[in-house]
């Protein structure tokens, strides 16, 4: 007669149950204390435990029919799963090979974006400081008004001098402070961001902020503060506006691969695209965090021109040389 | 209970470990995130609360800019490596995961790296402060226009979960990773070990157990998990119909249902073994 023996499935189950108890056991010590609070049985036995888990799950989905086991397995060999092929670094570890190895190889993996974004500013700034040049007011066509802040071509030398070397009254933390909410890094994000769309967006907005700079650098020049207006700029603006270009860089990387995946689906290319675009974007967070210092105490404290020249220069050439200097050949991303 | 079943197949993802073994994970579903999105968010400003009120009250000799600028660097870290810190632990969870039970993993075959965590959530800034920002943005006439369409281009990416059928966020894309469901396991009691002092009093002719298939028998092991009277009683009689079964004088319905089960399962395992799986009544294999 149907039933009377115990079913199969049941003595299946209380014969390995003791080993996923065990197995249970052990993941739940590592979620709480870390791998650490193992003994060195536990260590050993992990594994082991894990793959008997397993099979219990192929052997049970073939042969019972007992939906709690089947769900239980599964959700406890996935959970073993993650700790087993997870996450193995500590954050300490990850930042370090982050400033060593990832954000250098990143910049330079993205070398021809970051060429094509440069080239993008460089041409609007040429552009509008030759139309400002010639009619003023184009001026007022490129330049938001509460960015220029009195900084109009109807200004005086004098007034223009003036905004060169004090900056109203504010100390260098509290301009620290308001910089970490500022035009350049919201123009930094957006430019990341929006190179989702194929690219378009951020190289209009490359072109839109040299707009913005060759016709400041313009109305300053026509009041012959051309040198001035350099040193101003570029104490900050070498780590800032090269953080842009950066993120301008990152942004096309991924609109690349939206718009070209190649041989892969658009959702595998950008995925692939990401990895290196957001390591490049998470170090440009880093150098606008670097520039609002430059600009809260180095612009305040040093008002030699030349200083600030060579300030400026200075740290270029540290970013080209971390980023494009020479490295040891397995060091690839 | 049907519906329940056929959401878990919607979710149902597949990932293959290393050793060749399908572990069908489930997706985490929207509510479930948007939970965990709040409960983290409530954590950290409570904490960043506290902070500036520690700040504010402990800083003022240094002046007040001082203070300040001290709070925004923490604001800075606090939201920036929050969950970077969490996501990277053994648990691949914050907090609000946590409560939420759910967690982040990988895609792919490959392990949840440091860097794919980083990368996910480098890109919150831009799902979730850049609509934000859009919002609140002053408008004259034309700006007014412009953070529009920044506005709806920027909603884009904060419903972007909304609109893929693995739920991932613009960050998980570009990372690669999902978020799913991570239960804590319960092994449930195994119905069939119930049926042993129940033996003698139900036995089935091998008719009788021919009358269903695996999804019956799933349907009527949740309708004895759940053990609802008025369920139990119109299922029983249902099952009674259809294997001209006559009730008999003391005869309990869940006692009945338990021992048909283990029966059924009894039958159905048996053929499984031969390689035969019946997938419901309508199956004549």
């Amino acid at each position: 007669m149907v039933g009377q023996m115990t079913l199969k499935s049941h003595r299946f189950r209380t014969e390995r149950e003791q080993s996923w108890r065990e197995l249970e056991t052990i993941l739940k010590a590592i979620e709480g204390r870390g791998m650490k609070s193992l003994s060195d049985n536990q260590i050993v036995a992990l594994p082991r435990l894990y793959r008997s888990t397993l099979s219990s799950l192929s052997v049970a989905r073939a042969t019972s029919l007992d939906q709690g086991v089947i769900v239980y397995l599964e959700s406890l060999s996935a959970r073993a799963y993650y700790i087993l092929y997870g996450s193995q670094v500590s954050l300490g570890k990850r930042i370090s090979t982050f400033f060593l190895r990832d954000w250098p190889l990143a910049a330079k993996a993205l070398w021809k974006e970051t060429a094509i974004s440069a080239a993008l500013t460089l041409l609007a700034a040429v552009l509008a400081f030759i139309l400002v040049k010639n009619n003023p007011d184009w001026f007022y066509t490129f330049m938001p008004d509460n960015m220029a802040d009195g900084r109009t071509p109807a200004a005086s030398a004098e007034v223009l001098r003036e905004t060169l070397y004090h900056e109203g009254g504010s100390d260098g933390l509290g301009i620290f402070a308001s910089f970490l909410f500022s035009h350049n890094s919201k123009v930094a994000m957006f430019a990341f961001a929006l190179g989702f769309a194929f690219c378009i967006p951020t190289a209009i907005l490359l072109l839109y902020n040299g707009f913005i700079l060759g016709s400041f650098i313009a109305i300053f020049s026509e009041k012959s503060l051309g040198f001035e207006v350099g040193g101003w700029l570029i104490i900050h603006g070498a780590t800032e506006i090269f953080a842009i270009i950066l993120a301008g860089a990152a942004g096309m990387h991924i609109g690349k691969a939206v718009a070209f995946p190649g041989e892969l689906t658009r959702t595998e290319s950008a995925s692939k695209a990401g990895g290196t675009a957001s390591l490049l974007m998470a170090g440009v967070v880093i150098m606008l965090f670097f520039a609002g210092l430059l600009e809260g105490f180095g612009r305040q404290l040093v008002t030699n021109d030349l200083l600030r020249y060579g300030i400026g220069l200075g740290t270029l050439s540290i970013w080209l040389l971390y980023f494009y200097g020479p490295r040891r050949v397995e060091d690839k991303l | 209970m049907a519906g329940v079943i056929s959401q878990r197949r919607v979710d149902q993802r597949r990932l293959i470990t290393p050793e060749g073994i399908d572990l069908q994970v489930q997706l985490a579903d929207i509510g479930a995130r948007i939970g965990a999105y709040v409960i983290d968010q409530i954590i950290i400003n409570v904490g960043l609360i506290a902070a500036f009120f520690i700040i504010i009250f402990g800083g003022l000799s240094a002046g007040p800019e001082v203070a300040i600028t001290i709070f925004i660097l923490i604001n800075f870290f606090v939201r920036n490596f929050y969950y970077m810190f969490f996501e990277m632990g053994p648990k691949a969870a914050t907090p609000g995961k946590r409560m939420s039970k759910i967690r982040v993993a990988s895609r792919t075959q490959a392990r949840l790296t440091a860097n794919a965590v980083f990368a996910r959530n480098a890109m919150r800034e831009i799902e979730i402060n850049l609509p934000l920002s859009f919002l609140f943005m002053s408008g004259d006439s034309v700006d007014g226009w412009i953070s529009l369409l920044g506005l709806l281009w920027s909603g884009i990416f904060l419903f972007f979960p909304l609109f893929n059928k693995d739920r991932l966020r613009a960050g998980d894309l570009i990372a690669g990773t999902w978020v799913v469901r991570a239960p804590k396991p319960i092994l449930a009691k195994d119905l069939a070990s119930e049926k042993v002092d129940l033996d003698s009093a139900y036995v089935f002719t091998p008719e009788q157990v021919e009358a269903y298939g695996v999804h019956e028998l799933h349907v009527l092991e949740n309708v004895i998990r759940a053990n609802e009277q008025q369920t139990v009683m119109d299922v029983a009689e249902r099952i009674r119909n259809k294997i001209n079964w006559s009730k008999g004088m003391s005869e309990v319905d869940l006692d009945f249902l338990k021992a048909y089960y283990a029966a059924l399962r009894g039958r159905l395992e048996t053929r499984l073994l031969f390689g035969v799986r019946r997938k419901d009544k309508f199956d004549k294999t």
